[in-house]
């Protein structure tokens, strides 16, 4: 399902899909944007979608989370590859 | 998901996972360059600029269903994770008719939520049903 991704030298990058709000006018209005964002997402909502570059058994493939809709998927962060843990 | 490059990703699986599990990592290392999906997700240390450990159940139709977040110095338990997972599948099968009690695993008694049960879960679930 994910695409296979040309390597280059530039380091491939991903980020969240869709169009944020714009940045709001006044400085209140963008401090509440800014902290919506980084807020906890909330159980029973829809996870935002994204993309991103990935290794999957060899090769590298752009991953876009909507693609996977019509499964169950388990997504884990972790601090950094040879952290230990 | 991590801040790594999936270059790193790739060092990291064959030098090393893939000398504690036969094959490596079998699904995609996802990376997240600048947590910007950790931002979204509410999991990325800006301090720190690495992601915590956040582990997210989403559902067929892109619902998140539960999460849990650790600081890095303690791992999970992929064990706890499935069991939530098949609980989840369970209730959504069963639209939504059944509940699963605590330690609930398949095979085991759910619950029929309704006027009936109202204050009468102990005459058919102790917690002891955890350890049968």
């Amino acid at each position: 399902m994910p695409e296979e991704m040309k390597v280059g030298c530039a380091r491939p990058t991903g980020g969240p899909v869709g169009e944020k709000a714009k940045p709001a006018i006044n400085s209140e209005e963008k401090q509440i944007t800014q902290q919506k964002e980084e807020g906890m997402i909330k159980v029973g909502q829809k996870a935002p979608d994204f993309t991103a570059p990935a290794y999957l058994k060899g090769k590298f493939v752009s991953v876009k989370l909507s693609e996977y809709l019509g499964k169950w998927v388990l997504l884990c962060f972790y601090p950094g590859d040879f952290t230990f843990v | 998901m991590s801040v790594d490059s999936v270059f790193v990703h790739k060092m990291w699986n064959d030098n090393e996972i893939s000398k504690m599990t036969e094959g490596g990592v079998p699904f995609a290392m996802l990376s997240d360059a600048g947590g910007k999906v950790g931002t979204i997700y509410g999991i990325y240390d800006d301090n720190a600029g690495v992601e915590t450990r956040g582990r997210f159940i989403i559902d067929p139709d892109g619902v998140v269903q539960g999460y849990e977040v650790l600081t890095p110095p303690v791992g999970r338990n992929i064990n706890e994770s499935i069991r939530q997972v098949q609980a989840f599948q369970h209730v959504r099968n069963s639209k939504g008719a059944e509940a699963t009690p605590s330690g609930w695993k398949p095979g085991k008694m759910t619950l029929k939520p309704g006027p009936d049960l109202v204050g009468n879960v102990w005459k058919v679930w102790t917690p002891a049903k955890e350890k049968d």
